[in-house]
């Protein structure tokens, strides 16, 4: 096992080499480019120099000049060594600014999460264990609806519901307007009433995929032979369900749970735009469509990080569920 | 039930229909089954012959699908006694495996309910009636008094579990009570190596995918046997096997029995394998038997057109033919049954008669059943002479 880790460790940097070249080539070709659109707004001003006379100019300052290979090479020999340089837009070093809106989020998705594995797991084993029922139609006719509905649309109705008719919780935005006068305890209530909607958003819309994933996994496993067997030694149903079945459907739910590590970093755009929350989905998008290299470099090759590593992840926990796919 | 178009296709109407009907039937069952605390007598019985382990009397089993009512079981009646073993044969489809399944209350629910009739198990001391029994008492009697042996050794066991664990769970679940862990490790390396497996203590360790098939059908013979149980039904054991394999498992199955003394339900359709192992044999066809008796009667003198035909279909070492002969025809579809002999439109030894209802069962010696019209009153003579002519 050992030996398997370190290789796949080796493999993923190969990877990751690959990945971050690729990166650095698109944003290079992308057509928004942060020194135009500045060389050309200081050219406006009055008795300034001439727009290709100050284009040159931050070329050579923001490093743009360089070819594309050489030019890769330069962030590479700063990104091994922990140095990701100034972003552009926010003109303060690109970890700082990573550093004040990544955790954030992040504590979105992970509630989002975590209240996603909390509801679906049991509730489709439930739905799978009860097949046909009023209980399963009423599940899975839950679940298609949250897949179904667009995330703009279902936040936009849980607004309309318990922010504007209701009054629960806030509209839009992280505080509010008393935040500073507040103590810790009321200020830590605030954000998180602020925080209610979004994660609600987060996890309707994307617990449905997960439960009927999870429903049908554990109808294959039940109708499995061995399933026949456990019930003819008289195990009582619980048993044979969360003990036997279960086990069984844990091994393709891991898959899915290693794999979403880097979701929880990503950021939710369009949730975050909707209520006004300044995550990382927002700020990434951001720098993003100004052309700001330096910081989408660092996002783009730290997701690249967390996927290769989810996957690593989810063999490592796919050979501690099964036995077939461990290796001696 | 289902009265189907010209296509043969169901209306949405038609199907709505039976759905709608289904539920009611089955809800009804249902509801029936899921009452708390049952008291004992409602499933208290008794045996006939005291020296049946299990006695099939008139068992109905029908699946309520959404095509119509399959009557997988209809109206099967024969003994299992103590210490001997029944063989059940037929072809694919025919209620065996459907059979084994309502004795061991294993039907696919809802779908699959026990109708009518009843099946007593004899517990010694007193008799269930186990079409009654509720879920409870069930658990405590299924690898217990009644275990069975499936058909897939390589699918009938838990990928995730060690084999020892699979083992151990029966012991501690039926036989446990007082005994430590290292007990019930002991007993289980014992059945282990009861069963011919050498390594027992490293298999102990394993996961089934590190045995063969011949291996983990052993395995799940111990997981059966691990209660010293009255009855074993062994659905169709050596099927997925091959033949050397096939051999010493039956071997296995028959020294193990004279060693716990336990009666066998052997399902198979091999009839090779039958007159190997059984003692008495159940020939069933769409769902109904058509012929009982001793295995001796069965293989010397089959009387059903339809065992006539098994036992012509089968090869004979050392007997050269060109074509092996093959009974004409394909079972009837399940869902609209004839009212007539169900093998009548196969049957190369029709009479008039076999028009009428389902003949009813004739018995041409003490032990020796057949249902045919060919053996109704008169018509003995007659039939004795078709079988010379063949």
């Amino acid at each position: 096992m050992r030996k398997f880790i370190v290789k796949r460790i080796l493999l993923s940097i190969l990877i990751l080499f690959c990945v971050t070249f690729i990166i650095y080539a698109l944003m290079r070709a992308l057509p928004t480019s942060f020194v135009e659109s500045m060389a050309m707004q200081l050219a406006q001003a009055p008795g300034s120099k001439p727009y290709n006379e100050w284009l040159d100019q931050l070329n050579a300052a923001y490093g743009l000049d360089m070819e594309l290979i050489p030019g890769y090479l330069t962030w590479l020999k700063g990104a091994i060594v922990g140095n990701f340089g100034d972003s552009w837009k926010y003109s303060m070093p690109v970890l700082q600014k990573f550093n004040e809106v990544i955790w954030l989020s992040f504590i979105m998705g992970g509630i989002a999460f975590i209240l996603e594995l909390i509801i679906a797991i049991p509730l489709g084993v439930i739905a799978a264990t009860k097949q046909y029922s009023k209980a399963d139609y009423a599940i899975t006719a839950g679940a298609l609806l949250g897949i179904s509905l667009p995330t703009f649309f279902f936040a936009t109705l849980l607004k309309l519901a318990f922010a504007v008719n209701l009054k629960w919780f806030e509209l839009s935005g992280l505080v509010s307007r008393d935040y500073p006068q507040l103590d810790a305890w009321g200020q830590f209530l605030d954000k998180a009433n602020h925080l209610v909607l979004p994660i609600a958003t987060l996890v309707i819309v994307s617990v449905g995929s997960l439960m009927r994933y999870t429903r049908t996994n554990m109808l294959e496993v039940l109708n499995s032979d061995y399933i026949r067997t456990a019930r003819a030694k008289g195990l009582s149903e619980r048993k044979v369900i969360y003990h036997h079945a279960f086990r069984n459907t844990l091994i393709p739910l891991v898959t899915i749970v290693g794999g979403s590590l880097p979701g929880l970093f990503s950021g939710a755009l369009i949730t975050e735009t909707l209520f006004s929350i300044p995550g990382i989905g927002f700020t990434s998008y951001t720098a993003m469509t100004a052309g700001d290299i330096p910081f989408s470099m660092f996002y783009m090759t730290f997701l690249a990080v967390l996927t290769l590593l989810g996957n690593l992840i989810s063999d490592i926990l796919y050979a501690v569920v099964d036995p077939r796919v461990r290796i001696a | 039930m289902a009265k189907k178009n010209a296509e043969g296709y169901l209306s949405a109407k038609e199907a709505r229909r039976i759905a709608r009907e289904n539920r009611k039937i089955t809800n009804a069952f249902e509801k029936q089954r899921k009452r708390k605390k049952v008291p004992e007598s409602e499933y208290l019985t008794e045996m006939h012959d005291a020296g049946n382990a299990v006695e099939f009397d008139n068992l109905h089993t029908y699946f309520y699908t959404d095509e119509g009512v399959v009557k997988s079981v209809d109206g099967v009646s024969f003994e299992v006694p103590i210490g001997k073993t029944v063989g059940v044969v037929g072809e694919s489809g025919c209620g065996k495996s459907v059979t084994s399944l309502s004795l061991m209350q294993l039907l696919q629910r809802p779908q699959g309910q026990v109708v009518e009739g009843a099946i007593r198990l004899n517990l010694g001391d007193k008799a269930y009636d186990v079409t009654k029994v509720p879920n409870e008492k069930m658990q405590e009697l299924r690898g217990n008094i009644v275990s069975m042996i499936f058909q897939e050794p390589m699918t009938s066991l838990n990928p995730v579990f060690r084999i020892g664990d699979q083992v151990d769970e029966v012991i501690a679940l039926h036989d446990g009570e007082g005994k430590s862990k290292a007990e019930i490790k002991e007993r289980t390396i014992e059945l282990l190596k009861m069963v011919g497996i050498a390594n027992s203590e490293g298999v102990y360790r394993m996961f089934p995918h590190e045995l063969s098939g011949g291996m983990r059908q052993r395995v799940c013979i111990a997981i059966a046997l691990a209660c010293n149980p009255r009855v074993i039904i062994a659905d169709e054991p050596t099927t997925a096997l091959d033949v050397t394999i096939q051999a010493q498992v039956l071997d296995l199955l028959r020294n193990l029995k004279e060693k716990i003394n336990s009666s066998i339900m052997f399902i198979t359709h091999d009839l090779g394998v039958i007159a190997e192992m059984a003692d008495y044999v159940v020939v069933m066809y769409a769902g109904r038997i058509v012929e009982k008796g001793t295995a001796d009667e069965i293989f010397s003198h089959p009387a059903h057109p339809y065992t006539i035909g098994l036992m012509a279909s089968k090869p004979v070492v050392g007997q050269k033919v060109d074509k092996l002969y093959s009974i004409p025809g394909k079972v009837p579809n399940p869902v609209n049954m004839p009212n007539y002999c169900y093998f009548k439109d196969r049957c190369e030894m029709c009479l008039e008669e076999c028009s009428g209802e389902y003949p009813r069962e004739i018995q041409i010696s003490p032990t020796h059943f057949v249902s045919c019209y060919r053996y109704y009153d008169g018509k003995q003579s007659d039939a004795d002479k078709r079988k010379g002519e063949q």
